[in-house]
C-alpha cells in the first residue's frame, strides 16, 4: 500500500466512510469525526505510520488535507 | 432552592467562546428579562448545548419554580417526539436554528440565539411541588426512565460538592460535559453556588480553540468521563504546561487502575488536586469522592461518602455487611437521593418514594480503612462514554427493530459486543444502534454467530459470548 492509501485507509475504518466521502473533509463535519472519532484516527495514523505524534499536532489535525502535512513532520509523505 | 444571582454581583458569572463575559449582576437581569414570558409551575423541555441561552433557560426555570426536562439538543429526534407525546409540557426552549422543526408551535420569545417555544399543551399534568428538575437515566434506549429531582436534593448535593472540593469564587472551571448530563449540570451547579465562573464552550478537548480557551480564561478546573482521561493521556496531557489549573475530578463510571495511578502521580507531583467521584443522576450526582491527598495510596478506590452522606454494604439477603473486604450492593442514604422515577406524565405528582435512600445497583466493597472499591454491577448495563447503556434494552430495541434475527449484548465499558445471528445485517444493525442511541458507531461491534449460546431454560450465557471479544 502507497502513503497514500494507508493514510486514506485510517479515515475510512475510524470515521465510517467511503473513499469519496474524505474529498475536502473536515473535523465535526461528520457525527462520526467527534473527539471519540478522532481519538480513534489519530491511534490508526500513528499504527500505520509508527509515529507519535506530538499535542499541537493533534489538535491542528482538522481536515484530511491538514492531515497531510502534519505526517510531513514525521518524514511521512502522503502522495 | 433558588439561585441567589445577585448576591455575587460584578462577579464573573460565565464566559463565552467568543470571550464574552457576564457578571452575575447581568446574569439576574437577564433572566428577569425570559422571566417575563413564562407562565407560573409548569413543565418545560430544555435542549440543552454548553452555551448561554441553554444556561439562562435552567437558572430561570428554576428560580421561577418551572420544571425543566433537560435534554441533549441533538437527541434523536423520534424519541423527543415521543417525550414530548408523553410529558407534554408548556414550552420548549430550543436552540433558535431548530426552531422550524416546530413550526406547529409558537414562538414566544428568543435570546442567545435560543427560542422560547409555546407547544399547544398547557399545564396537561399536575406537578409535585417538591419536583424540581427532570433528567435522563441514560437517554439513548427506548423510552428512557426519567429522574425526579427536587429543590431540597440539588440544593444538599450542591453545598455538598461545594465543601469537599473546597469551592470557592476564584475558581474558573470550563465545560467539558453536557449540560444535561447530571455530572456536566453539577460543575455548573456548584460553581454558580460560590459565586465562581464557568466557560461555556461547545469545543472538544481535541479542538485547539479549547486549549486556547483554557490558557486564556485561566482555568482551574475541568471534570470527564473515563474516555476523557484517555483522550487526555493520548493529547500527552501529562507533559502540557497549565499551571493555573488546580483540579481535575473524575466521574462516570469506573477509570481503570492504571490511569487512575498515573493521574493520582502526575497531580501530587505538579502540585494539583486530582479527585476521582462516584455517582447517579438517581443521587442528584454525587455520592463519594476520593480526597486527592489519598489519590494515589488508594488508587482504584472510589472513595468516602460526601459531606452529609452515608454507605452501607448488603448482602443478598438484605443484611448490612460488617467486616472489611465483603462485596455487597452498595446502598446510599442522604438528602439528594432522587424522589424517584417517572416514565409518564402522571407520575409527576408522586411524592418522594426513596425517602433518601438509594439502593445504588453498583457492587462494591470496603477496605479496613473504610474506602469503597466498586467490584461490578448487579444489573446487565455498560457505560458509554460515561452514559449508562442497558444490554437487555438494547437487545430489545434490535429484536424489535430487526424480524429474525436472534441477538445479544454484552461487553466492557466503552465497547459493547452485539452478536446477531444473520450475517447480512450487521451493517445495518450498525447503523441502527449508533443513530438510535446517539453514541459514536466506534461504541458498537457487531459479530456474526451462528447460534446464541442458551442453556436448558433458554437463558443468554452471556460468559461464553467473552471468547468473542477482540
Amino acid at each position: 500500500m502507497t502513503n497514500l492509501e494507508k493514510y486514506t485507509q485510517a479515515f475510512i475504518d475510524t470515521l465510517d466512510i467511503t473513499e469519496e466521502q474524505t474529498k475536502g473533509l473536515e473535523y465535526r463535519s461528520i457525527t462520526q469525526w467527534d473527539s471519540v472519532g478522532h481519538m480513534q484516527l489519530i491511534t490508526a495514523l500513528e499504527d500505520a505510520f509508527g509515529i507519535m505524534m506530538d499535542t499541537d499536532d493533534i489538535i491542528d489535525l482538522s481536515s484530511f488535507e491538514k492531515g497531510k502535512e502534519i505526517l510531513k513532520k514525521y518524514e511521512v509523505e502522503i502522495k | 432552592m433558588r439561585w441567589k444571582l445577585s448576591n455575587f454581583k460584578k462577579n464573573i458569572a460565565v464566559i463565552l467562546e467568543d470571550g464574552s463575559q457576564l457578571t452575575y449582576d447581568e446574569f439576574q437581569k437577564t433572566t428577569d428579562k425570559l422571566a417575563v414570558h413564562l407562565s407560573n409551575r409548569c413543565l418545560t423541555f430544555n435542549l440543552c448545548s454548553n452555551s448561554m441561552g441553554s444556561l439562562l433557560g435552567y437558572i430561570t426555570f428554576i428560580n421561577n419554580k418551572i420544571v425543566p426536562l433537560m435534554l441533549d439538543a441533538y437527541i434523536n429526534r423520534g424519541l423527543l417526539n415521543s417525550l414530548i407525546n408523553n410529558y407534554k409540557p408548556d414550552y420548549l426552549w430550543l436552540p433558535s436554528k431548530m426552531a422550524d422543526e416546530f413550526e406547529h408551535y409558537s414562538s414566544v420569545f428568543s435570546m442567545y440565539e435560543y427560542t422560547l417555544m409555546k407547544t399547544i399543551y398547557t399545564k396537561e399534568f399536575p406537578l409535585h411541588d417538591d419536583l424540581a428538575l427532570l433528567l435522563t437515566t441514560s437517554g439513548s434506549t427506548g423510552s428512557p426512565k426519567l429522574v425526579r429531582q427536587s429543590y431540597k436534593n440539588i440544593k444538599a448535593n450542591t453545598k455538598s460538592i461545594v465543601k469537599y472540593l473546597e469551592l470557592n469564587e476564584t475558581e474558573r472551571a470550563i465545560t467539558t460535559l453536557p449540560m444535561s448530563y447530571t455530572y456536566g449540570l453539577s460543575i455548573i451547579n456548584s460553581h454558580l453556588y460560590v459565586g465562581a465562573s464557568v466557560i461555556l464552550t461547545q469545543k472538544t478537548l481535541m479542538e485547539r480553540e479549547f486549549w486556547q480557551l483554557f490558557k486564556d480564561y485561566k482555568v482551574t478546573s475541568f471534570g470527564g468521563v473515563p474516555y476523557t482521561y484517555e483522550m487526555l493521556e493520548k493529547l500527552r496531557f501529562l507533559h502540557m504546561k497549565l499551571p493555573l489549573l488546580k483540579t481535575m475530578t473524575q466521574a462516570g463510571g469506573k477509570l481503570s487502575s492504571q490511569l487512575h495511578k498515573k493521574f493520582a502521580k502526575y497531580a501530587l507531583e505538579n502540585e494539583k488536586r486530582f479527585i476521582v467521584m462516584y455517582g447517579q443522576t438517581e443521587a442528584t450526582a454525587r455520592m463519594a469522592y476520593l480526597p486527592h491527598e489519598k489519590s494515589l495510596e488508594k488508587y482504584g478506590s472510589m472513595g468516602i461518602a460526601i459531606p452529609g452522606g452515608k454507605f452501607s454494604l448488603i448482602d443478598e439477603t438484605g443484611n448490612e455487611i460488617i467486616i472489611p473486604d465483603v462485596t455487597g450492593e452498595l446502598v446510599y442514604e442522604g438528602d439528594n437521593v432522587m424522589l424517584g422515577y417517572a416514565e409518564c406524565g402522571t407520575d409527576l405528582i408522586k411524592s418522594n418514594e426513596k425517602n433518601g435512600k438509594l439502593f445504588t445497583g453498583d457492587m462494591a466493597k470496603r477496605d479496613a480503612d473504610g474506602y469503597y472499591y466498586i467490584v461490578g454491577r448487579k444489573k446487565r448495563f455498560l457505560k458509554i462514554y460515561g452514559n449508562r447503556v442497558n444490554l437487555d434494552e438494547t437487545e430489545q430495541m434490535i429484536k424489535s427493530r430487526f424480524d429474525n434475527i436472534d441477538c445479544a449484548c454484552s461487553g466492557i465499558d466503552d465497547i459493547m459486543y452485539i452478536f446477531i445471528t444473520d450475517k447480512d445485517m450487521i451493517d445495518d444493525v450498525h447503523k441502527f444502534l449508533s443513530e438510535k442511541t446517539g453514541l459514536h458507531h466506534l461504541a458498537f461491534r457487531i459479530k456474526y454467530i451462528a447460534s446464541i449460546p442458551k442453556n436448558d431454560s433458554g437463558k443468554t450465557l452471556y460468559t461464553s459470548l467473552e471468547e468473542h471479544y477482540d
